[in-house]
């Protein structure tokens, strides 16, 4: 213990250490029956950490091209030590923090703690999620398997039918008009350097406008209070607070090594460009809400193609979903009971449509 | 005013008759409104591949379709009415021998037909002057003739067993031939029969492929091989040099229908070689002999190689379902199963140490396999365990975790008491 407080001594004489954190041991969380929600943002930073560790093991061995890639992960699945591991756990855990930052935004969306003044926590926190998504859809087609290349040729040919700016993006996307080795490459600078670095950046920005305007109070708790401001109880973020999330952690951990070692993330068969698609192909859970609602659009309405349609509809949506906390307007209980009800539908919407795109033939 | 709408109705009815007497083949006029056998209709005979070509009635019946009247059956116009069924090959023969002129239709045309038919048994006995055989009409059909290509045509691959059927499954009609009718029952059994019906194969083997179409005729015992061999070339050369051919030779049999049968011929399986009912060495060697001792010797290694494959076959399943990798071992797993198939060829040189040498190779890939197998599950549970071991250690963090927040949220309560 004592070198503990000499290396903490050295370090704060020289970078100022306890001033730096001195805002964390101020900081305080509200403790309420609805506490429990505030863990999901640090298990989705907690699952972010995992995947940059497990992304950076994957980089030693791991080769971008349509020729290598297959291989580089079926070696690194059969042949390097823990390798599977550590791939299953990157699957895994990609698919796990995309389901996190879902619901960590529903939790923020029915607890309202989008609110004044913390509207660009949520526009930042929105963009981080759509980054994520771009993780998602990035890091699955690096493996070059069957699957994997014929959701993105048929991913980038919906982005292909955005007006006017579609085919730019879809090449741009490509590397040129198909999917081939180029798009693998070009997939891999977006996963490990571009999508990195804007999350990262975004991730600071976030959490800096979260300790700016510290933990939002559901209305609900907020009123009680407001009648009785004796009734306020709150933890410490250092060291109560952090150490029930590190208990979180540790339990996304066991849940990741179960799934990694009971359920390792399949390989599949190598992507022949060449080769007729297989039957049934459909994207990844987190993209099929929009893929199935696709499906169900007939091909024209009024005229227009159904389609463009649909992919203009989701791009309104996710922009409104952005703007939502300034949509709420003055008269604040009229406009978050619009909105929630927006939220409810959405939720139901997503995840009966998703069911019904794994059950529909 | 009646008299001039009159007079215009009579010259348009003089019109019509005029434009009437002008079309190329009147016979159908009539022939499509008789009852069979004279009936030929327009539709049916627009479906005919001659009259797509622009030939008409008059091409083999003679006679002046001009006509709209019985003068266009004539002997002047050269008619010559029903063409008797010893006439139809020489008739079709006309057009269909001369290579000139067929080039102007199909120049990949073959212009063989009538020569080949002229050898075959129907062609023969027909010279006899025995009409009930097969002449070109029975097979291609007559007045709605198609192209072989057409899925409709009588002679489309698909079809060709049912149009030689009509007669040789016919029993009755068959009786003065005294040749068998079964053969379409059998062929329907077949694994050829299978292939093309199933599979949708049309290259796959019909009456025709065997026997010859024009110049169909049985094989002869010793051609039979070279039949086979169109398709099954190693078989073929395999049989070639081995025992079995001069054997077979000089006991009359007729090459690969001993073993495999002709008509009805089922996918060949290691029962073959066995002593059961399906066996077929045990029908020409007895116990204990050269041949049935490399008999027994051969399908015990073709069934240690089945086995194998299929215990290795089991395993790489659990592995996989596991969610382990095993896709290399999955690909040799094919090349131990083309080394049973190549060692099932082999067979047709009946010498026990060549079928072994396939044999021995299939067995050490599957060794290999097997071995992946059992290396994927003893890493699976090695994963299990070590899973166990970090909940364990997760498990303890956890309470760990549990009891230092509640002892120091205790210990600051305490001093909130004592303030």
């Amino acid at each position: 213990m004592q070198l503990v407080k000499h290396i903490h001594d050295w370090i704060d004489e020289r970078f100022g250490w306890a001033k730096l954190t001195e805002p964390l041991r101020h900081k305080t969380v509200p403790i309420h029956k609805l506490s429990y929600w505030y863990f999901l943002g640090g298990i989705t930073l907690f699952l972010f950490g995992i995947q940059l560790c497990t992304g950076i093991l994957l980089l030693l061995y791991y080769r971008p091209s349509a020729n290598e890639a297959f291989e580089s992960v079926q070696y690194i699945m059969t042949r390097v030590q823990f390798g599977w591991l550590i791939r299953s756990i990157h699957s895994w855990a990609a698919n796990l923090m995309i389901f996190t930052a879902f619901m960590h935004m529903f939790s923020v969306l029915f607890l309202r703690a989008y609110r004044k003044p913390r509207e660009l926590t949520w526009v930042s926190g929105m963009i981080l999620l759509f980054l994520v998504l771009g993780f998602g859809f990035s890091g699955y087609l690096l493996p070059w398997n069957t699957l994997a290349f014929f959701a993105t040729k048929v991913g980038t040919q919906i982005t292909g039918q955005v007006p006017v700016v579609g085919h730019t993006m879809m090449v741009l996307l490509r590397g040129g008009e198909e999917v081939t080795g180029a798009t693998l490459t070009r997939f891999f600078g977006i996963h490990v350097a571009i999508l990195p670095g804007l999350t990262a950046f975004l991730i600071l920005v976030h959490l800096a406008l979260v300790q700016r305007f510290g933990m939002s109070l559901p209305p609900g708790v907020e009123a009680n209070l407001s009648v009785n401001p004796s009734a306020v109880r709150e933890m410490k973020f250092l060291p109560n607070f952090l150490l029930r999330e590190v208990m979180a952690w540790y339990i996304a951990l066991g849940v990741l090594g179960a799934l990694a070692a009971l359920s390792p993330w399949g390989l599949g068969t190598k992507a022949d460009p060449f080769g007729s698609a297989p039957a049934g192909i459909r994207p990844e859970w987190y993209f099929m809400f929009m893929f199935q609602t696709l499906k169900f659009i007939p091909s024209k309405i009024l005229h227009i193609d159904g389609e463009l349609l649909g992919i203009l509809a989701f791009g309104l949506a996710g922009l409104i979903w952005i703007l939502l906390p300034f949509l709420e307007g003055p008269r604040e209980k009229r406009g978050g009971t619009l909105i929630r009800g927006a939220g409810v539908f959405a939720l139901c919407y997503i995840v009966a449509m998703t069911i019904y795109g794994y059950f529909a033939k | 005013m009646i008299g001039r709408v009159l007079l215009l109705s009579v010259a348009l009815c003089a019109l019509a008759s005029g434009s009437r007497a002008q079309t190329a083949n009147t016979c159908l006029d009539c022939h499509g409104a008789l009852d069979p056998p004279l009936q030929v209709t327009e539709a049916q005979f627009a479906q005919d591949i001659h009259a797509q070509k622009g030939l008409t009635c008059a091409s083999c019946h003679g006679g002046d379709p001009t006509k709209a009247d019985m003068g266009a059956m004539s002997k002047a116009a050269g008619f010559r009415g029903k063409i008797e069924r010893s006439q139809i090959p020489a008739l079709c023969g006309r057009c269909h021998s001369d290579a000139t002129l067929m080039k102007q239709y199909n120049p990949g045309l073959r212009t063989d037909q009538f020569s080949q038919y002229e050898t075959s048994v129907h062609g023969k006995l027909l010279a006899k002057g025995d009409s009930k055989v097969a002449v070109c009409i029975d097979c291609h059909g007559v007045h709605d003739l198609r192209p072989p290509s057409d899925p409709r045509s009588k002679v489309y691959p698909v079809n060709v067993a049912a149009t030689c059927a009509r007669c040789h499954a016919d029993a009755a009609y068959m009786k003065p031939y005294g040749i068998p009718t079964n053969q379409f029952a059998e062929y329907q059994t077949s694994v050829h029969h299978a292939a093309m019906t199933v599979r949708g194969d049309l290259s796959a083997p019909t009456c025709t492929t065997c026997h010859g179409n024009h110049g169909a005729a049985p094989p002869g015992v010793d051609s039979v091989k070279n039949v086979c061999a169109n398709c099954h070339v190693f078989q073929a050369q395999m049989y070639e040099k081995s025992p079995h051919k001069e054997a077979f030779q000089s006991a009359g049999l007729p090459g690969c229908v001993v073993c495999h049968s002709n008509h009805g011929i089922a996918h060949p399986t290691d029962a073959k070689l066995g002593t059961g009912q399906q066996g077929v060495c045990v029908q020409c060697h007895t116990t204990g002999d050269d041949g049935d001792r490399g008999r027994a010797n051969i399908l015990a290694g073709l069934t240690k190689l089945d086995e194998s494959i299929k215990s290795a076959d089991r395993l790489l399943n659990v592995a996989e379902t596991s969610g382990m990798e095993v896709s290399e071992a999955r690909l040799q797993q094919d090349q131990a199963r083309d080394s049973l198939t190549k060692a099932r060829v082999t067979i047709h040189t009946i010498e026990p140490q060549l079928v072994d040498q396939d044999i021995q190779a299939g067995l050490k890939i599957t060794a290999k396999d097997l071995q992946a197998g059992k290396d994927a599950l003893s890493e699976r549970g090695y994963r299990r365990k070590g899973l166990g071991i970090a909940v364990i250690f997760i498990l303890i963090t956890l309470m760990g975790l549990f009891l230092y927040i509640r002892q120091i949220e205790g210990r600051r309560e305490a001093e909130v008491h004592e303030l």
